[in-house]
């Protein structure tokens, strides 16, 4: 476990160099958006701990990419989700939220449309690997929220993503 | 909140107490838009007479909203002041036509502005004829508060517009649209409404929430529009003078957005997204009945009602991609109308009934056009990075849209941009701008 950790403050670092926000979720003021603002930054201490936040988010990983257009999982995808779905089932006092997201190049209201059909994707396969569909919902921003914002493909494909946002216990 | 909550009791009447009018003159004096103007017509507005004491100013302010107004439609020139030879000292005094025409005037706007012991700003003007050397339909008397003085000068602008073109007024008309601001990655919107040449911005919402794609009502009181202030998107109904707002209904677990009022000012077609699906439904306002238009696996969205409200033009990708149909305005089946090349989005049906305006994305660029209801005649008036949501001036002769630059610092402004393809402007705001919706003609 001790490793571990330190493997995934590892990642946690590369991601935020990677790219200047990582934080997809902590834009406006959605009920996922409360979520992650009350545990996102705050939790990064406690990336070690397999039950926090911070850890579902960065060692499990707690988005999954989309290829132009598309809402098809790709096997890496449900890779991740597979790992989201045990966390999720292991962790049973926590809601999420899905949120669905397109690159900015489609029109605003199909966006929104193409961002649901993401999330659902995603929810769909969570709930196939038994997470209950009453812990799961989602929402979608269509082009609104980007977390990389150059007008090309490698921002793009950040951009094209379906973001689980652990969003508090029932009884925490 | 409500810049001219008071403009209603604007009052057009036809200028009492002078000379009878010419009749009007349609020969030389004439731009026919349909036919493209190349050459913009020279015409001569020497600032407005004031015939009353601090009157100065707002004569000033109001030619040059008169001028702005019909020089910024591209189809006229303004000839400089320092050209003319006459000067206008006396609203009602013999008009020099020989003068006017040395300096190449074919149109000269005369006007006067006073107010009344009431307070209230009164404004005449006449419409002459340069060439044939005489009046261009009958002068007018426009009434109003001193506040409302942009909209008298719309008004002006518009008569003026209107005799010489043949067209229909837009000038005195208002465009709801999404204030932006910060950046891309955290950008903040609010709903806002100012003058369709960008003046008098007023904002109707704060920025705590996304707001998208504001859609006035018929009559130009009502505003809807979707926010996620519920942390979902849903659709709300503003009162534009009082900004007071409620949600629609809507069911749990769904979102709902792309809403557009149809011409009865009481059914409003959505979208509904529901377990990732979604499906177009109408909406009667009065009684909370909602009826589903479409039932298919495929996206379809941004839906508006031709004029008459018989027929809803829409987007689906039930071919694949994005493509433009036409249905009944009780739902059924739909006839395809775009066929060519790439993908076509966020059809508009024009206020004459006879044209949708829309979004196409083709080789990485996109564009805003035009066609004809049944698609023929294609033709794409724009090209850029991002081009999309056109929204149709009250006469149908220009279209604003949303125009946003590219890479890291990419924002959003709004244009407009004649039918025609011509006179490609940028709208001045102070902030950012997009989802621009064009309101009806003032009144």
């Amino acid at each position: 476990m001790k490793s571990l950790g330190t493997i995934v403050l590892l990642v946690a670092a590369l991601g935020l160099s990677a790219c200047s926000k990582t934080g997809a979720d902590r834009f406006g003021n959605g009920a996922g958006m409360d979520g992650a603002n009350a545990y996102g930054a705050g939790a990064n201490g406690a990336y070690g701990d397999p039950s926090s936040i911070g850890y579902f988010q960065n060692a499990v990983g707690d988005r999954v990419l989309f290829e132009v257009d598309q809402s098809t999982l790709t096997a890496t995808a449900q890779d991740t989700l597979m790992k989201q779905a045990q966390w999720l089932l292991t962790n049973g006092d926590y809601k999420a939220i899905i949120e669905g997201h397109a690159d900015e190049q489609g029109t605003r209201e199909y966006n929104i449309a193409l961002g649901a059909r993401r999330a659902t994707a995603a929810r769909d396969f969570l709930v196939s690997q038994g997470v209950p569909a009453s812990r799961l919902e989602i929402v979608s921003y269509g082009k609104e929220r980007p977390i990389a914002v150059c007008s090309t493909e490698s921002c793009y494909s950040q951009n094209r993503r379906a973001v689980t946002v652990i969003s508090g216990g029932f009884s925490s | 909140m409500k810049p001219f909550a008071h403009a209603a009791a604007l009052a057009l009447a036809l200028m009492a107490g002078t000379a009878a009018p010419v009749l009007a003159q349609s020969g030389p004096l004439r731009i026919d838009i349909t036919q493209g103007v190349i050459e913009p017509m020279p015409i001569a507005i020497p600032q407005f007479v004031a015939e009353s004491a601090g009157a100065q100013d707002v004569a000033a302010q109001l030619t040059s909203v008169i001028a702005a107004d019909l020089v910024g439609t591209g189809l006229f020139r303004e000839i400089p002041r320092e050209a003319f030879i006459s000067q206008i000292s006396n609203f009602n005094a013999p008009v020099q036509y020989a003068d006017w025409k040395a300096v190449n005037a074919q149109a000269l706007v005369t006007g006067a502005v006073s107010t009344d012991a009431s307070g209230r700003l009164i404004i005449k003007f006449r419409l002459h004829d340069v060439f044939s050397g005489g009046e261009m339909g009958e002068g007018l008397q426009f009434a109003g508060t001193v506040d409302g003085w942009r909209r008298m000068a719309h008004k002006v602008a518009d008569q003026v517009y209107s005799r010489i073109t043949g067209e229909g007024p837009y000038f005195d008309s208002r465009v709801v649209f999404v204030s932006e601001q910060g950046s891309k990655a955290q950008r903040q919107k609010r709903l806002a409404i100012m003058d369709y040449d960008g003046a008098n911005v007023n904002y109707l919402t704060d920025a705590s929430s996304i707001v998208l794609a504001p859609r006035f009502s018929p009559d130009g009181s009502r505003v809807l529009y979707t926010s996620y202030e519920s942390g979902f998107p849903r659709i709300y109904v503003m009162d534009v003078g009082s900004a007071s707002r409620r949600a629609l209904a809507d069911q749990p677990g769904t979102m709902s957005f792309a809403p557009r009022f149809g011409p009865d000012g009481n059914t409003v077609v959505y979208s509904v997204t529901e377990g990732g699906n979604t499906d177009l439904y109408a909406l009667n306002m009065a009684t909370g009945g909602r009826s589903r238009l479409t039932s298919a696996p495929s996206i379809e969205t941004a839906p508006s009602f031709s004029p008459d409200g018989s027929k809803i033009v829409f987007e689906s990708d039930r071919s694949g991609s994005q493509q433009l149909y036409i249905m009944s305005s009780g739902g059924g089946e739909p006839t395809r109308i775009s066929f060519g090349d790439g993908r076509y989005g966020t059809p508009v049906w024009s206020p004459r009934g006879d044209m949708i305006a829309f979004t196409k994305q083709n080789k990485g660029r996109f564009h805003i056009g035009v066609m004809r209801v049944d698609g023929s005649e294609e033709r794409l008036l724009t090209a850029s990075f991002l081009d999309e949501g056109p929204t149709w001036s009250p006469n149908g002769r220009v279209i604003m849209f949303t125009r946003e630059s590219q890479g890291e610092s990419g924002a959003a402004a709004m244009y407009s941009v004649d039918i025609s393809g011509r006179n490609l402007k940028r709208v001045p705001l102070p902030a950012g701008g997009s989802d621009p919706a064009w309101s009806p003609l003032q009144r």
